[in-house]
């Protein structure tokens, strides 16, 4: 079989074609990803029935996937575009507020604001108005950089939280919060709804429909951001990152760009916040700045995602995600179905507290051992799996130092 | 408003301000030597302020108040020495993200040890309003504004006439020529840490008062470090002129609008803090730099 014929079958879609590489071990190469791509996927679709009943293991799954969405958009801003931003819980909350007005039942309240959507559309509402946010900021984002942009997408937290406790008729305030609706998807509810289909013999309930949601989400999140950082926007995205000026003079238009990459990055985010909310079957606006799902220390959180996972890497984010939003719950799985951290011995290191330690220390390892974070760990494995390929082949984009991580590349593992 | 509540509001916002500039000098100070931005600040914060609490009962409040500032001065250097001294490769924005995982740690770590006590340290003059022709100013922040004014006159006299204030802006304005005239970048570096965690162990012994926030010492006075951080920005990172200007802007803007709440119901109690970011906004739109930063220039 010619290397041309295999390479045209074999290369997934989201693999660069235009990317000059040793092409000898490729087929190889290719067919281990496609092979741990497989099995990724089989046990992601077989995990309701791998748990069976033990239901909150999978809501530690869902909410590593709200933290996959969330932080692939935030490393597409800060690691693709270079944009420093703390705002990403303040567009959960506008997504997740969105989704409970925008589908919310106008009669079921007089005091909350619903505007009886279909719940599918309220979704995508909620992701257009998030987006929409975000374009609004990009004046103020287009001319600031670095530190001074972070600190000031860190009034737009602020923002959320003076609002979140005023605007009560959609919020539902900070006592009581919301229910957001349930999710339907033509006629089909993401409830504990009769009759309840089922899958190998475990009942296909509430919990089950809502992580096949959340993976499909998720799915759709994931391919559209390696489609955007593989495309002409990754490039246009990057060229700004690495050189304004230069940018420019390729033909870049830098404030256009710059805005685009908020947008989409709020976006993502929104859909982040309507999962949340779906997740937390609550909408509930924060009591202060430093403690809540919509807080500072949310900030910091997804921050940490994206630094682990390497900063601008797509399954990088994936991967963050899982350390330091799955490890949370995990902790608190344990706390709660086992009493870990119930003794005295611990002092009162519980859950939330020991996963910080873990996704803090984590940061730091990485910046001190491994600027590339998780991605470059997965590159340089997928080297090993195949030797006789080239490591390091043209990539381009790394003319700046430490901020190394750049990757439009394709590693199941990373 | 009235003219007493006005006098009030702002003397006492002047108080805020002189703690916030002391934060923001701090910021201002480590950034100079190394263009990192230190994201552990409020963590620098929390351990002079934790050390004041142990040790408080034992030592009495004046010898623990010093032994917490020192120790807040030797967390600073301990992070740089240990940690980023050692990430030569790095680059001063991987610096930076170091100092978000840094600041995770410590600032869990004293969340937990304080408990749900969240104590207040200002013990010598918390609480302890001054009458004064009418007008009521907490003894707090009065404190603040005069121990602020005399550092921040300490701190620039330094940095005019010392040797290392010179060492210091000369490294600031050119590494690379500083270390061939004979300045030891490290030794700099090291004591602009050191600098920077002294000024935010002071900080602290008002920060954890009633008068300051009613948050005693715990995730609020971690928050109000951050507040800081408008401070610097709104100045301009690089200027230490610009830190002291923004810390009595925020300082200022944060009194007025909280007590604006009084009569404008409809913004709600978290408008104060909002306010402080809004302000910094329109600066930042304004003058992108801060107010005496240093504009970015690129040469094409």
């Amino acid at each position: 079989m010619s290397e041309v014929v295999s390479e045209k079958v074999g290369s997934p879609p989201a693999a660069p074609p235009a990317e000059p590489r040793a092409t000898a071990s490729r087929p190889r190469r290719n067919r281990i990803k496609i092979a741990a791509t497989a099995v990724l996927v089989l046990f992601l679709v077989l995990l309701p029935i791998l748990v069976g009943s033990e239901v909150a293991y999978l809501k530690v799954a869902q909410y590593i996937l709200i933290g996959a969405v969330g932080g692939i958009g935030l490393t597409l801003l800060v690691g693709q575009a270079g944009q420093l931003s703390l705002a990403h819980p303040f567009f959960l909350l506008v997504g997740a507020v969105s989704y409970a007005v925008l589908a919310g039942d106008p009669e079921e309240s007089d005091d909350l604001v619903g505007l009886g959507l279909p719940p599918l559309l309220a979704l995508v509402g909620a992701i257009v108005i998030c987006g929409l946010i975000g374009l609004a900021f990009a004046p103020v984002a287009g001319r600031l950089r670095g530190i001074y942009l972070g600190v000031a997408s860190l009034s737009l937290v602020f923002l959320g939280l003076w609002l979140g406790q005023s605007l009560e008729a959609f919020t539902g305030g900070t006592s009581s919060g919301r229910t957001p609706p349930t999710f339907e998807l033509f006629g089909f509810p993401f409830s504990n709804a009769e009759p309840s289909p089922t899958l190998f013999g475990v009942a296909i309930e509430k919990q089950q429909r809502l992580w096949y949601l959340f993976l499909v989400l998720a799915a759709i999140s994931y391919l559209l951001a390696r489609g955007a950082v593989n495309s002409r926007i990754g490039r246009s995205w990057r060229a700004v990152r690495d050189n304004e000026a230069a940018a420019t003079a390729m033909g870049v238009n830098v404030t256009r760009v710059k805005a685009g990459a908020f947008v989409i990055s709020s976006a993502f985010a929104g859909l982040a916040g309507v999962m949340t909310a779906l997740w937390l079957d609550l909408v509930k606006p924060d009591e202060n700045e430093f403690t809540g799902s919509y807080s500072l220390t949310v900030s910091i959180a997804f921050l940490a995602i994206v630094i682990i996972g390497g900063l601008g890497s797509v399954p990088g984010a994936v991967v963050g995600a899982a350390v330091v939003f799955g490890l949370q719950q995990f902790f608190l799985l344990g706390a709660n179905e086992f009493g870990w951290f119930a003794d005295a011995e611990f002092g009162g290191l519980n859950a939330v507290v020991l996963s910080a330690f873990v996704y803090g220390a984590a940061v730091v390892l990485v910046v001190l051992f491994e600027p590339g974070g998780a991605a470059a760990v997965g590159r340089r494995l997928v080297a090993r799996l195949s030797p006789s390929d080239i490591p390091s082949a043209p990539r381009g984009g790394r003319s700046t130092p430490g901020s190394e991580p750049e990757r439009n590349d394709d590693d199941p593992t990373a | 408003m009235d003219l007493a509540t006005f006098v009030q509001l702002f003397v006492n916002g002047l108080g805020k301000g002189a703690v916030y500039a002391l934060l923001a000098l701090g910021f201002v100070i480590i950034f100079k030597a190394t263009e990192v931005v230190n994201f552990a600040h409020g963590s620098l914060v929390l351990v002079g302020g934790y050390v004041v609490y142990a040790l408080k009962d034992t030592l009495g409040w004046p010898a623990a108040a010093l032994v917490g500032i020192v120790s807040a001065a030797l967390a600073g250097l301990i992070l740089e020495r240990g940690l980023l001294a050692n990430a030569r490769s790095a680059d001063h924005n991987s610096l930076a993200l170091l100092t978000i995982g840094v600041d995770v740690i410590i600032t869990e770590e004293i969340v937990r040890r304080v408990g749900a006590d969240i104590p207040f340290i200002g013990d010598p003059y918390d609480s302890q309003p001054i009458q004064l022709a009418g007008v009521t100013i907490f003894r707090t922040q009065a404190i603040a504004l005069v121990v602020g004014a005399v550092l921040i006159t300490a701190f620039f006299l330094a940095f005019r006439f010392s040797n290392w204030g010179v060492a210091m802006r000369a490294q600031a304005e050119n590494k690379e020529a500083a270390a061939l005239m004979g300045i030891r970048s490290s030794r700099v570096t090291a004591t602009a840490w050191l600098v920077a965690g002294a000024l935010a162990g002071v900080a602290v012994l008002f920060m954890a008062t009633q008068d300051f926030s009613g948050a005693g010492l715990g995730r609020g006075t971690h928050a109000i470090a951050l507040i800081a951080f408008p401070a610097a920005i709104l100045g301009g990172l690089d200027s230490t002129a610009g830190a002291i200007v923004g810390g009595l802007i925020v300082g200022v803007t944060e009194a007025l609008t909280s007590a604006n709440v009084d009569f404008l119901p409809f913004l709600g109690p978290e408008f104060s803090k909002s306010a402080v970011f809004l302000v910094m906004l329109v600066v930042l739109v304004i003058r992108p730099s801060g107010l005496f930063g240093t504009k970015e220039l690129s040469r094409v």
